[in-house]
């Protein structure tokens, strides 16, 4: 039953709910060679349950893109207020900022806090040089703190996790290509953390503009050497390239948001109402929500949360540790936001030493620690 | 730290709860995650503590319906040692990594003091491993084979009476290591009466040598009852047996005697599926939680604060254990450096002794070289000389030799016979 829910994701109906074992229930009673071993399945999900899951999502794009109606309507809650009141006061901030807030949420048991990220400012200047600075800095600062923790001598028992877990990049429905700030951005960004690039405000192109536009994009994510969300390389077995490999060829999703609910055919769903229609956020006929809602929450959350916990955590940990070695490593770090730190102790290599020999000591004390 | 961090974590108290509008659908994480972990596999690893003889192999064998291999041990090890032995179990689509560790040898030397120790270092052992693979810098953890000991199953010899002061200061040794579940083995030797008055004994001596067995877990609801009324049965009488017997129309596992047969898994007759059920069916997870949220850390506190890691200083600043370990790196290194200019030093001394011995020896053996030369020489000169006065001698003998054949020669000619007279007068 579990198999069976990774391929039931493109069947998109409602009943991809899972079934979870009764509790309490003896399906061997009776049976002399049944060990037992599987209840640990039943142990593992009574122990999560109890300790509820975090998510944390970042939303990037310049304002206007529906970063916010996107978010309220992923999580079907005032998760995110709009940055832009209609206050007049309240104008696009000069410089960006990073807004983190927290909503705690529950579904049939399962507990979840869930952390918004907001990025109001981003792209909204004239001169958007470096504007992906400040967010590259709030991501390894989160790793920072994960790590701080982690190497405590008395650390809490689960460790606090406010870790960037996926950070949805909102491409403007140009129709063209991406723009270099889009490019300059998900380049750098995809290093550090799971990006998912969407198209925002997708009920402005036609299908065909949309797929043309879709594949550009590819195109100019391969050309450019910028790993999205599935990564190729993360992907553990046959089963697993199959289904990533499917959703490569759809992102970026082109997405609706709306928290507004409207009658269509007796049914009341969430849609945005014009003129010439009435576009329904959650059919696929319509936009890709669905698709992107899916893969963020319900088959892919808990993979996106590992990729980020076991490679970016660790290629940042591995960064940081390094530091220190920096006379005796292979490579230095190029990455501008994190600036080596130098080790005013050793300048210069005593003349008598054995570049060869004191390197190999101190990996192997490195590693001895 | 160099940088200030916008750590941006929202305490728990202070997030607030938002009602959702509809269905949105990460009710399904905790399948995601129980899926993520059947790709994965499982690791389990149990620690048999007990006497030779006491059937833990057997138990084993029972607890988990396989034939583990392994040939039943000699009462004359010397020393306590610990086997361990990984297998591969499959139940439905869960795979079970399981490690059995025997402690080969325990109680059978006629000292045995030293016999916990073992026993704790292979436990801190598996402790070290995990740490030193936590603290590399390139690491992996997600795919380290956990070899941490889970479970102990502690086996008491079903004397009837007490606890033996060996069992007492094993379990003292590892109730901080390691989660002890205290099991009485071959229960089928006690009658029910011993054993009801045998188990307060067992309990109220732990109690009160403040021995800590581990408790199964009640602040979860759902098993909260089945976990506090099993802690009540604790220690389990168990008995272990792969051979089956049938019973009615049934095949079960059991040992037959002449008087009866034990059922292994009749609850009236052993506690054996209390704990099947305990440790297998409701607290696998619990205990592997356990080990590693406070047995582990708590080593891994000790160790760490024994290499000289300190979280805050006097002044209560905090230390990065990057600083310290810079520190200590720059110690080290200090340190090492010192050494090698030492060692170069004293090598270049050695190497200057020995240069000036050989240069000696040299000198000797040209001195002794010329001496003999010289000696050579003269012995030369003294020979040429004898040989030249030899050589004079003989000159001068010829010359007298001729000289006497002359005479002679003339005195024959002279007077023939009155030479000859002469001659012999003057020979006599």
């Amino acid at each position: 039953q579990i198999k069976a829910q990774r391929l039931l994701y493109f069947n998109m109906s409602e009943s991809t709910k899972p079934h979870p074992q009764g509790k309490g229930e003896k399906t061997h009673v009776g049976d002399s060679s049944y060990v037992g071993i599987d209840a640990i399945l039943e142990q593992m999900r009574r122990k999560a349950m109890k300790q509820g899951f975090e998510f944390n999502i970042m939303v990037v794009g310049q304002s206007g893109l529906g970063k916010s109606t996107l978010v309220n309507t992923l999580f079907k809650s005032k998760v995110s207020r709009k940055s832009v009141q209609p206050n007049p006061e309240e104008r696009i901030p000069k410089t960006i900022e990073i807004k983190s807030i927290s909503h705690d949420i529950e579904e049939k048991g399962v507990r979840m806090k869930l952390t918004v990220i907001d990025t109001p400012g981003f792209g909204d200047q004239i001169n958007n040089e470096n504007c992906w600075q400040p967010i590259m800095k709030f991501i390894n600062d989160q790793y920072e703190v994960y790590l701080q923790e982690e190497i405590n001598i008395n650390r809490k028992k689960r460790i606090p996790d406010s870790r960037v877990h996926c950070c949805i990049y909102f491409i403007p429905p140009t129709g063209h290509c991406l723009r270099p700030l889009d490019v300059e951005f998900m380049r750098r960004l995809s290093k550090v953390v799971n990006i998912v690039p969407v198209i925002a405000k997708a009920d402005t192109l036609t299908l065909e503009e949309r797929d043309y536009f879709k594949q550009t994009i590819r195109e100019e994510l391969r050309a450019n050497g910028i790993d999205v969300y599935p990564q190729k390389e993360f992907d553990e077995d046959a089963e697993d390239r199959m289904i990533n490999d499917k959703i490569r060829e759809m992102i970026p999703f082109a997405v609706v948001g709306s928290d507004q609910e409207y009658q269509v055919n007796g049914k009341r769903i969430l849609g945005r109402k014009t003129k010439w229609g009435t576009i329904e956020v959650e059919n696929i006929a319509h936009c890709e929500f669905a698709y992107l809602r899916d893969l963020l929450i319900r088959t892919h959350m808990q993979n996106i949360k590992d990729i980020t916990g076991s490679i970016h955590y660790e290629t940042y940990r591995v960064r940081r540790l390094n530091e220190s070695n920096i006379h005796f490593s292979a490579h230095l770090s190029d990455d501008p936001a994190v600036e080596p730190k130098a080790n005013g102790q050793l300048e210069e290599q005593p003349s008598a030493l054995q570049p060869n020999g004191v390197a190999a000591q101190h990996e192997a004390l490195s590693h001895e620690m | 730290m160099t940088r200030p961090i916008s750590a941006n974590y929202v305490p728990d108290d202070l997030s607030r709860a938002v009602p959702l509008a509809g269905h949105v659908g990460f009710d399904s994480m905790p399948d995601q995650l129980v899926n993520k972990s059947v790709n994965h596999g499982f690791c389990f690893n149990i620690l048999c503590v007990g006497e030779t003889g006491l059937g833990k192999s057997t138990l084993m064998d029972t607890l988990f319906n396989t034939k583990f291999e392994g040939e039943p041990t000699q009462h004359n090890q010397p020393g306590v040692t610990l086997k361990s032995n990984t297998y591969e179990l499959q139940e439905s689509n869960v795979r079970l990594k399981l490690t059995v560790v025997n402690t080969v040898g325990f109680g059978d030397q006629i000292n045995k003091e030293d016999s916990y120790k073992s026993i704790v270092e292979f436990i801190d052992a598996q402790f070290e491993a995990y740490l030193q693979e936590e603290l590399k810098i390139k690491r992996t953890l997600h795919s380290y084979h956990d070899t941490r000991i889970h479970a102990c199953l502690y086996f008491i010899a079903p004397t009837g009476h007490s606890l033996k002061s060996l069992d007492l200061v094993t379990m003292k040794k590892l109730d901080s290591k390691v989660n002890i579940i205290p099991i009485i083995a071959k229960s089928d030797a006690i009658s029910k009466s011993e054993l009801a008055k045998f188990k307060i004994k067992i309990t109220s001596e732990l109690v009160s040598n403040g021995v800590q067995i581990y408790q199964f877990p009640t602040d979860d609801e759902s098993v909260a009852e089945i976990n506090s009324t099993m802690n009540s049965h604790l220690p389990f009488a168990v008995v272990g047996s792969t051979e089956e017997v049938k019973i009615g129309n049934k095949m079960v596992k059991a040992r037959q005697y002449p008087w009866g047969t034990v059922q292994v898994e009749n609850e009236n007759h052993c506690d054996f599926v209390k704990l099947r059920e305990m440790l297998i069916r409701v607290n696998m997870e619990d205990l592997r939680e356990q080990t590693h949220t406070r047995h582990y850390e708590l080593y891994r506190r000790c160790k760490l604060e024994e290499m000289g890691f300190k979280d805050t200083d006097p002044d209560s600043k905090p230390f990065s254990l990057q600083e310290t370990y810079e520190a200590k790196r720059n110690e080290f290194m200090g340190e090492l450096q010192k050494k090698e200019e030492e060692m170069r030093q004293m090598f270049v001394q050695r190497v200057k002794e020995k240069e000036a011995e050989l240069k000696e020896a040299e000198k000797e053996l040209h001195e002794k070289f010329d001496r003999l030369k010289k000696l050579h020489q003269d012995e030369k000169k003294k020979l040429e000389e004898k040989k030249k006065s030899l050589d004079d001698e003989l000159n001068t003998f010829k010359q007298k030799k001729t000289a006497a054949e002359l005479l002679q020669n003339q005195a024959q000619q002279a007077g023939g016979s009155t030479t000859l007279k002469r001659d012999k007068e003057r020979k006599k």
